[in-house]
C-alpha cells in the first residue's frame, strides 16, 4: 500500500543543513494501523509529510496506492491528496465554518455534489458522535469533539490512507483514548490504512499493529507492536517500553520479600495469545497444588497481552518438572526463580 | 431657530456637500478594498517562506506600496493631476478626486491585508494543502474568511482614512464638506459653517467605524 524507497530529506537553513529524515525505507500494508514513534525533532512529523506532499524528499520515492507521490506535481499531486487525508495535533478546523461546514469542506475541495456533501456530512457526524453539534462553531468544543471534527473532514472523502500527525498529543488521557477507539473502529470498519506519528507508547500499543522507532532521522528499530514490546532492541526503544510500565523500577519482584516461603517461585512470561488461556487454574485443577500469585504485570496492545507472573508453589520435584513442561506446550515461558 | 445659530448655513450647499463626500468615500473605499486585497494577497502569499515565494514580486509591491504610502496626500494629489486629467478628463469635481484617493489608501490597505493574512493559523493552511485545495480555494474559502474581522477593521479605519482624504481634496476643489469648511466657512470668515461641516464629518466616521466595530463582532466566531 504505501512503499519508502531510500527517503532522505535535507532542509537547508543559510549555510546550515540538517537531515531531518535519513535514508529510512518501510513498507505499510493495507488496512494496517502502522505507527511511527519518536522524541520531538527526530524526523517523524517530516516523514508524514513526505506521504502526502507537503514536503519534497531530497531523495528517495514514497509510493502509496501505485502513485509515486514524491515525484507527483500539480493537479496529478491535489488529486492524490484527496485519497490521503491528514488530522493533526491541533485540529487546524476553520474557525469561522460550524461543525457541518468544516466537514463539508474537504468535499467542496473534491468537488462533490452539494446534495451529496449534505447527506455525507449527517452520516460523518453520526459516525464520529457529535450529533446534536453541527451547527455549533470549533470555539464552542472541546479538544476531543475538535478532533472529532478533524477525523470527520479526513474520512470525507473515502480516503486510502489516514495520516495522523501526534492526532492525540493535545488532548487528555481519556479523550485520548476515546479518539483511539475511535481511529481503531474505523480502521476495522473501513479497512482504512492508518499511519500515526507519536511521541507516546501508550498510542501504539493501544491500536498499532506495526511500529517503527525512530531516532535522529532514522528508523532504528520496526517490527510488530508485540515482538518490539517484549524484545525492544535498541535502547531507545527500551525507553518507550518503560512509559507503559512507568513504575519499572520501583515495581519490580523483590526476592528477598519471599525468602520466608517455603517451595519454588516460578516467573511466567506471556506474549500474545497464550494470555488468553486460563493456565494457573488448569495447573492447579491437574496437580492438586495451589499456586500464589506473588507479583505480575499485564499490558495489553492491539495484537493480544504481554506480561510476566510471579508464581508461588509448594510443589515436589517430579510435579515441578511437569508443570515446566505444561508450560512450554503453552508457548509460556517459565523461569525458575528459586527453587524450594 | 436653527437660522439663528447658524446664520450663514445654507442647508441644500450642506446636503449636496454631505453627499459627495459619501459618493467619494464610497467608491474609492470599495476601489480600495478590491486594489488593497489583491496588493495585500500578492505581498502575503509571495513572502519569504510563504507558498509562492518570490523575492522579486514580492520586493517590488512591496516598494511600490511604501512609496505611496509615504507620499504626503496632499503632494500625491498634485503628483498625480496629469494622470486624473487623462483618466478622469478634468481635474475639478468629485470624480477627479477618485484616482488620487485610491492611490493614496490602497497601499495602505493592503498592508493592513497582509498584516491580516499572516495573522490566519498556518496549521490551517497547511490542513487545506493537505485536502488537495486549489489556491482559488486557499484565496477565497480559507484566507478571507479566516481573516474577515482583521479585513473588515482594516478597511474601516482606511475608510475613515479616506474621508479625512476626501476633505483634503475637497480644499482644491473636489467639492464635499472640505470644500464647503474651507471656501464657505474659512474664505469668507463663516465660522458656523466650518463648525456645522466639522461636526458632520465627525458623525460620518462615528457612523462608520460604529458599523465596522459591529461587523467585526459579528463575523468573529473565534
Amino acid at each position: 500500500m504505501i512503499v519508502l524507497k531510500n527517503i532522505s530529506k535535507i532542509f537547508h537553513t543559510g549555510k546550515e543543513s540538517l537531515t531531518a529524515v535519513d535514508d529510512v525505507s518501510l513498507s505499510i500494508a493495507r488496512g494496517q494501523i502502522y505507527g511511527i514513534i519518536g522524541y520531538s525533532g527526530a524526523g517523524k512529523s517530516t516523514l508524514i509529510r513526505l506521504l502526502n506532499g507537503l514536503e519534497k524528499p531530497t531523495a528517495g520515492s514514497v509510493v502509496i496506492a501505485d502513485h509515486d507521490i514524491s515525484a507527483a506535481k500539480g493537479e496529478a499531486l491535489r488529486r492524490a491528496r484527496l485519497k490521503i487525508s491528514m488530522v493533526f495535533q491541533h485540529f487546524n478546523l476553520l474557525w469561522s465554518r460550524t461543525v457541518s461546514e468544516n466537514i463539508a469542506f474537504s468535499m467542496q475541495i473534491a468537488g462533490v455534489p452539494k446534495a451529496d456533501i449534505k447527506k455525507r456530512v449527517a452520516e460523518l457526524v453520526e459516525l464520529v458522535g457529535l450529533k446534536g453539534r453541527e451547527n455549533a462553531y470549533p470555539s464552542r468544543l472541546s479538544g476531543g469533539q475538535k478532533q472529532r471534527v478533524g477525523i470527520a473532514r479526513a474520512l470525507a472523502n473515502n480516503p486510502d490512507v489516514l495520516l495522523c500527525d501526534e492526532a492525540t498529543s493535545a488532548l487528555d488521557p481519556q479523550t485520548t483514548d476515546q479518539i483511539l477507539d475511535l481511529l481503531k473502529d474505523i480502521n476495522k470498519r473501513f479497512n482504512l490504512t492508518i499511519v500515526l506519528i507519536t511521541h507516546e507508547m501508550h498510542v501504539v500499543r493501544k491500536i498499532c499493529d506495526r511500529v517503527a522507532v525512530m531516532e535522529n532521522g532514522k528508523v532504528v528499530e520496526e517490527g510488530d507492536v508485540l515482538q518490539v514490546f517484549t524484545h525492544p532492541q535498541k535502547e531507545i526503544t527500551r525507553q518507550f517500553v518503560r512509559q507503559i510500565s512507568q513504575h519499572d523500577d520501583d515495581d519490580a519482584f523483590q526476592p528477598e520479600l519471599a525468602d520466608n516461603l517455603r517451595g519454588t517461585i516460578i516467573k511466567l512470561t506471556f506474549v500474545g495469545h497464550s494470555t488468553h488461556q486460563p493456565v494457573v487454574g488448569e495447573l492447579t485443577l491437574r496437580y492438586g497444588v495451589p499456586f500464589n500469585i506473588l507479583h505480575g504485570r499485564m499490558t495489553q496492545t492491539a495484537q493480544g497481552v504481554f506480561g510476566q507472573l510471579w508464581l508461588h508453589v509448594d510443589a515436589s520435584e517430579e510435579q515441578l518438572d511437569n508443570i515446566l513442561n505444561d508450560l512450554r506446550q503453552h508457548d509460556i515461558q517459565s523461569e525458575v526463580i528459586k527453587r524450594g | 431657530m436653527a437660522d439663528s445659530y447658524f446664520p450663514h448655513l445654507k442647508w441644500d450647499q450642506l446636503i449636496a456637500a454631505t453627499q459627495e463626500t459619501l459618493y467619494m468615500t464610497a467608491l474609492s473605499g470599495i476601489a480600495t478594498f478590491i486594489l488593497g486585497l489583491i496588493l495585500g494577497l500578492a505581498l502575503f502569499l509571495t513572502a519569504r517562506g510563504s507558498l509562492f515565494q518570490n523575492r522579486t514580486i514580492y520586493g517590488v509591491i512591496s516598494v511600490v506600496v511604501n512609496v505611496f504610502r509615504s507620499i504626503p496626500f496632499i503632494i500625491l494629489i498634485v503628483l498625480l493631476i496629469p494622470f486624473t486629467k487623462t483618466i478622469i478628463g478634468t481635474i475639478l469635481g468629485a470624480n477627479a478626486a477618485l484616482p488620487a484617493l485610491i492611490v493614496g489608501a490602497a497601499p495602505f490597505y493592503a498592508r493592513l491585508v497582509e498584516i491580516a493574512l499572516r495573522e490566519v493559523d498556518k496549521g490551517v493552511i497547511e490542513a487545506t494543502r493537505s485536502m488537495g485545495a486549489r489556491l482559488s480555494t486557499l484565496i477565497f474559502r480559507v484566507l478571507i474568511p479566516e481573516s474577515s474581522p482583521a479585513l473588515v477593521s482594516g478597511i474601516t479605519v482606511t475608510l475613515i482614512a479616506l474621508v479625512s482624504y476626501s476633505a483634503m481634496a475637497g480644499v482644491i476643489g473636489a467639492g464635499g464638506l472640505g470644500n464647503l469648511a474651507y471656501l464657505e466657512g474659512f474664505q469668507r470668515n463663516h465660522n458656523d459653517v466650518t463648525l456645522v461641516a466639522t461636526v458632520t464629518i465627525l458623525v460620518i466616521v462615528f457612523i462608520i467605524q460604529f458599523i465596522g466595530d459591529a461587523l467585526t463582532k459579528y463575523l468573529d466566531k473565534r
